[in-house]
């Protein structure tokens, strides 16, 4: 792994009365590291991030935040975590620098240290012009950068990043993402939490996928799908000709056989098998291409979910 | 406990959360304070209160000035002399101070929720316990910087048209009287900030926290008596007023802030005042009627009262803060 454990949680566990929302869960994050946190609504996922700022207390299990324990020393923890909650919001009618001044101060920055962590925060977020602009002026992509810039003044360990890119638009996007790699290039470990898979898949090393207040899965997008998808390699092929899907179902070591629309089909393979299929198809059919296909987060995302409203069904 | 509390304990953990509770307390204080100071909300209140409290406290002056030998206590005429239309002083506070608070806290922690601003607040290395302290402390400081600026001006005001400066025994009695509005604000305060902390709605906790206003100050002289009557019986036998309802009337009145706040105002306004509830015709003799009490005895009648608005406004605050305790903080 990249580098030393900042996250640890060992049968970390929340119940709400009869309702159990995290049901002891064990993660690892470790330093530089970006870990996407993944699941519908209710799985659990902010309550585990709530319960590593130390913003509620775990009903029995641990964690350990950058050394210290969330429930009985937050403020060490506080010290050392960035988080940017989803739609952040500012004192609407105080300047970006005002907003960032009175966090800077709760985080026991100096004046000093403030304006010069200030500077750099906004230059890398993009802001650097509107400093002085209330922040009611500002559109959400804009306090959602100000909600990083904060992140940034703060020089955390671990930031935590839930659902930061709801309100912003493709581009906008795109350069949001570039500043989490920038966090991690720092050496920042980052739990990003998001419903957008394919932003998860782009920036994210492991993947953690809750359900039922249960971390389900936990790994890279390969080790995914692997577990999810069968084998693990995914074969892109395009044919043309009779009955594609039935010749690749009936070649041993093909898992799933799945039609994209006009000649093109996506292959679970148990092995790299793209000799195999290659020599079966240019036989009988007409063959245009067949490669390998990044698996895909979010078909491991739907086929699990599909997979576990089956077996709950 | 736990089972991992018990594994904490035992691998040298400390079974309590370390920090201070006031990390963050001075910063919380700071911001909040600017921002009443700054806010339209306040200018318009502080504007509304300094022009009819001025207004009352000139026209106070006029009538002294033509009747300045019935009183040795000018400043304190100044502030209890009623002339029409106008009140008194005291009593354009007692009404408007209560709005002023309220108008200060009622969105204090709802508010953070609407914004969106409680989970990043509490993400930064800082206990619940600071920030709301901090928000009342910043409440009670921007109403203190107005209470004693408006108490300035109108000793400014008294000196400037009487030409004659307030005694030390004036000035005793009228710092006691700041201190008092201030507690009196403070309750109001600390009431606005418990209905901040229940509701979400900033609009729900400001008119729960007018009608508690309304009911103390308009309904509460109408419900005492039947309280009374309930409790201890009918008020008057066939030989006078019964003390036992007399005492339990006085009881249930002193539980709405605004009797305890006028008991203090006229002991301490009114040297005269000698007691604050029924007197016997045997506790009368030997008394000179109409002789002021000298300040400290004034104090000591006016002791419980003081205390129990302080009281009020600590329990109505501990209640709040065990509510905001309990409060999943999610936004």
């Amino acid at each position: 792994m990249a580098g030393e454990v900042v996250i640890r949680a060992e049968q970390l566990t929340k119940r709400y009365g009869e309702h159990l929302a995290v049901d002891h869960i064990d993660l690892e994050v470790h330093a530089g590291e970006i870990v996407g946190i993944l699941g519908p609504n209710g799985s659990g996922k902010t309550t585990t991030i709530l319960m590593l700022l130390g913003l509620t207390e775990p009903s029995s299990g641990r964690a350990v935040v950058a050394g210290f324990d969330p429930l009985r020393e937050p403020l060490e923890v506080k010290r050392r975590i960035g988080y940017l909650p989803d739609q952040v919001g500012f004192y609407e009618g105080l300047s970006a620098r005002d907003n960032l001044a009175y966090t800077g101060r709760l985080a026991g920055l100096t004046r000093r240290e403030i304006d010069m962590r200030f500077e750099d925060a906004m230059q890398r977020v993009g802001l650097a012009t509107v400093e002085r602009q209330r922040v009611d002026t500002f559109s959400q992509g804009m306090k959602q950068r100000l909600g990083l810039a904060e992140i940034l003044m703060k020089r955390p360990s671990v930031a935590v990043l839930d659902e930061p890119t709801t309100a912003l638009d493709p581009h906008s996007t795109q350069e949001f993402l570039t500043m989490i790699r920038g966090l991690k290039a720092d050496g920042t470990a980052v739990l990003l939490s998001s419903h957008h898979l394919d932003q998860v898949q782009s920036v994210c090393d492991r993947v953690a996928l809750f359900n039922h207040g249960r971390v389900a899965l936990n790994g890279t997008v390969t080790e995914l799908a692997g577990r999810v998808l069968g084998g693990g390699h995914v074969i892109d092929v395009e044919a043309g000709g009779g009955d594609i899907a039935g010749r690749l179902s009936s070649i041993p070591g093909v898992v799933r056989v799945q039609a994209l629309g006009g000649d093109r089909f996506r292959v679970d393979c148990e092995r790299d098998m793209r000799g195999d299929i290659a020599r079966r198809l240019a036989a009988e059919v007409e063959l245009v291409g067949i490669h390998f296909a990044a698996p895909s987060l979010n078909e491991v995302y739907n086929r699990y979910f599909e997979e576990a409203r089956d077996a709950a069904e | 406990m736990p089972q991992s509390s018990r594994a904490d304990s035992a691998a040298g953990v400390p079974s309590r959360r370390r920090g201070s509770p006031w990390t963050g307390l001075g910063a919380v204080v700071a911001k909040e304070t600017a921002d009443h100071l700054a806010s339209a909300r306040m200018l318009i209140l502080e504007g509304l209160v300094f022009l009819t409290a001025i207004a009352a406290a000139y026209e106070a002056i006029r009538t002294i000035r033509a009747t300045i030998g019935e009183s040795p206590f000018l400043f304190l005429r100044l502030l209890t002399l009623s002339q029409d239309p106008l009140p008194s002083f005291i009593a354009l506070l007692g009404f408007l101070i209560p709005l002023v608070a309220i108008a200060l806290a009622f969105d204090a922690v709802n508010g953070e929720f609407n914004r969106r601003t409680m989970s990043r607040i509490l993400a930064q290395p800082i206990y619940r316990d600071a920030l709301l302290l901090g928000k009342f402390l910043a409440g009670l400081l921007s109403l203190t910087i107005g209470l004693v600026s408006l108490w300035l001006l109108v000793l400014g005001l008294g000196l400037l048209l009487l030409g004659v400066p307030p005694s030390t025994e004036e000035t005793v009695r009228m710092l006691g009287f700041l201190v008092a509005t201030i507690a009196y604000g403070g309750v109001w305060l600390a009431l606005a900030l418990l209905f901040s902390v229940i509701f979400r709605a900033p609009a729900t906790a400001a008119l729960a926290a007018l009608g508690v206003w309304l009911v103390f100050a308009l309904f509460w002289s109408v419900i005492t008596p039947l309280l009374a009557n309930l409790i201890a019986g009918p008020p008057e036998t066939m030989f006078g007023p019964r003390l036992a309802y007399l005492e339990t009337q006085q009881i249930i009145d002193r539980l709405s802030p605004n009797t305890l706040y006028a008991e203090t105002a006229l002991a301490l306004l009114h040297p005269a005042t000698r007691a604050l509830g029924p007197v016997l015709i045997s506790q009368l003799q030997g008394a000179l009627l109409g002789t002021p009490l000298p300040a400290m005895q004034s104090f000591i009648l006016i002791w419980p009262q003081l205390t129990g608005l302080i009281a009020t406004v600590i329990v109505i605050f501990v209640i709040a803060y065990i509510v905001f305790q309990r409060q999943e903080i999610r936004a």
